[in-house]
């Protein structure tokens, strides 16, 4: 469960990013945040791994209050979250398959149960044949399933989405968007951020809709 | 304890494998760190050569008291018996002109020279060993026996072996301090090398960090590249050393040769030598830590 609760988030200088928004996405939701360039969406999930702060106000995940989180527990909160960015956030000196690979250097698994889970990451985002790839060879649709592969390889119980469609065709991003229905389908928390309307037409799921840092009806 | 090992196992991967990726520039690292280390390793080996040498003598105060030319035996008895019944005196050892003489014979060429002598030239000595040692008690003594009848010349033979004792003390000091400096350089050099190393990397750390890694993850891999760094610096300064004592070790045989001595500067017994390659791994270690520590929290995930 993600709650938020009165969260105001003042960048230096005092431009606020987020003013006072307080809502709960329950375990196992599927939520859309919408809004404008600017109206707040990334500063929203930046606050759920901590890459930011809170100015004030209260964030809970799973429990944890975020805000109030000491650094050195930062990468446990972050492993139970599958992050994906508009920009994916790839390493081009290394294959598809040690891409995915990455998250599950630091996890329990042996090598061999780690590489049998990377390569089942790679096969739901139907990116498997292309696992010797460099991540440069691929679309950018391929490269935002690629970075999807990698968010869920740890099977996270949230996957969060900062305009994952953004560069891409509308084919494309559709299936983007189906692939976290999937991961939704299975009892993953889906928190998505996109400008794009028609996109969120298509899904019949909840929408918090922000405008100027403020959630809106 | 499985997990910890395969991530230091892979820690060590990723540091041979960025070593791998900059051959160039590890190795001449690794050089300059060697040639830095060479020269406190090569001036310890080099002392260590001498206090071989050195330990043969004696660095106990001794007095040599030469008689006059033509003090007759019986004057030499006399005195014999004065200087045993001293009791600042622990040792008095009478040598005779005609041992004396055969010791110098045997000296490596002089011998054609003392047999060209015709007739023995060196007096009747006494070799003493005072019970104490302060240099003013024993200038005093000296004084005192000079003026004993049939007394030439009182010599204070352990003065120059104190000097030398005193010299060695220095170098010693010397190379410390040389070790010292050179170690805050190698210190220096994998500290700037790791910057570059964590700036070259910033990407990936941060992608790291936003998807879980610990702090002790990230840095791991750059403990174990500045301790590799340091490790191959060390180990050249060995190869530097041995193959510097090697080349000045045929000249010294030679010179050494002349005087009869089969004296050579000697390599580092396998103890120094493991000292050299650990204390210079440690300090790439610590180069590392000091970097990773004043970079690494900067960089965070945006």
């Amino acid at each position: 469960m993600i709650s938020f609760s009165g969260v105001v988030k003042r960048y230096p200088g005092g431009q606020e990013g987020l003013k006072g928004v307080s809502f709960t996405i329950e375990a196992g939701e599927f939520a859309f945040i919408a809004g404008h360039s600017g109206a707040g969406k990334s500063t929203l999930l930046k606050l759920i791994p901590a890459i930011e702060r809170p100015s004030s106000g209260a964030i809970l995940v799973n429990g944890q209050n975020v805000g109030a989180i000491k650094r050195s527990a930062l990468p446990y909160l972050r492993r139970n979250l599958g992050l994906v960015f508009q920009d994916q956030k790839l390493l081009y000196d290394r294959s598809v398959f040690d891409n995915v690979m990455l998250p599950l250097a630091f996890s329990e698994l042996g090598g061999r149960e780690a590489a049998g889970r990377a390569r089942a990451a790679l096969e739901k985002v139907g990116l498997l044949a292309r696992a010797k790839a460099n991540p440069i060879q691929l679309s950018g649709g391929e490269q935002q399933r690629l970075a999807i592969a990698r968010a869920v390889v740890n099977r996270p119980s949230v996957l969060i989405a900062d305009e994952p469609t953004a560069n891409l065709d509308t084919a494309s991003a559709g299936a983007i968007l189906e692939i976290f229905a999937a991961f939704n389908q299975v009892g993953v928390t889906v928190l998505v951020a996109t400008h794009d309307e028609a996109l969120i037409g298509r899904f019949a799921k909840r929408v918090l809709r922000l405008a100027k840092g403020s959630l809106v009806v | 304890m499985k997990t910890w090992l395969r991530q230091h196992r892979q820690a060590i991967a990723a540091a041979f494998g960025k070593l791998a990726a900059q051959k160039s520039a590890a190795l001449l690292n690794a050089l300059v760190i060697g040639i830095a280390l060479s020269l406190p390793a090569g001036g310890y080996a080099l002392l260590s050569s001498l206090r071989q040498v050195t330990q043969g003598i004696s660095l106990e105060p001794q007095l040599s008291v030469f008689l006059r030319g033509e003090a007759k035996r019986s004057d030499a008895d006399a005195l014999g018996a004065r200087l045993k019944s001293d009791p600042r005196l622990g040792d008095v050892r009478f040598v005779p002109r005609e041992q004396a003489l055969k010791e110098l014979q045997a000296t490596e060429g002089l011998a054609e020279v003392v047999a060209a002598l015709n007739r023995n030239p060196l007096p009747d000595a006494f070799v003493l060993r005072p019970k104490g040692a302060d240099p003013a008690v024993l200038d005093g003594l000296a004084k005192e026996l000079r003026a004993l009848p049939g007394v030439a010349h009182v010599q204070v033979d352990s003065a120059w072996a104190r000097r030398l004792g005193a010299l060695a003390g220095i170098a010693r000091l010397a190379i410390a301090l040389l070790a010292a400096l050179l170690a805050f350089g190698l210190v220096a050099i994998t500290f700037n090398t790791i910057r570059l190393q964590i700036l070259t990397q910033r990407a990936e750390i941060e992608i790291s960090k936003l998807i879980g890694a610990t702090d002790a993850f990230i840095r791991r891999p750059f403990f174990y590249l500045g301790a590799l760094q340091g490790l191959a610096g060390g180990l050249f300064a060995l190869g530097i050393l041995w193959g510097s004592l090697a080349a000045l070790n045929g000249g010294i045989a030679e010179l050494a040769a002349s005087y009869g001595s089969g004296f050579r500067l000697a390599f580092l017994g396998t103890g120094d030598a493991l000292a050299v390659t650990l204390f210079s791994a440690g300090l790439g270690w610590f180069g590392a830590y000091l970097s990773v520590s004043r970079y690494l929290l900067e960089i965070e995930p945006k």
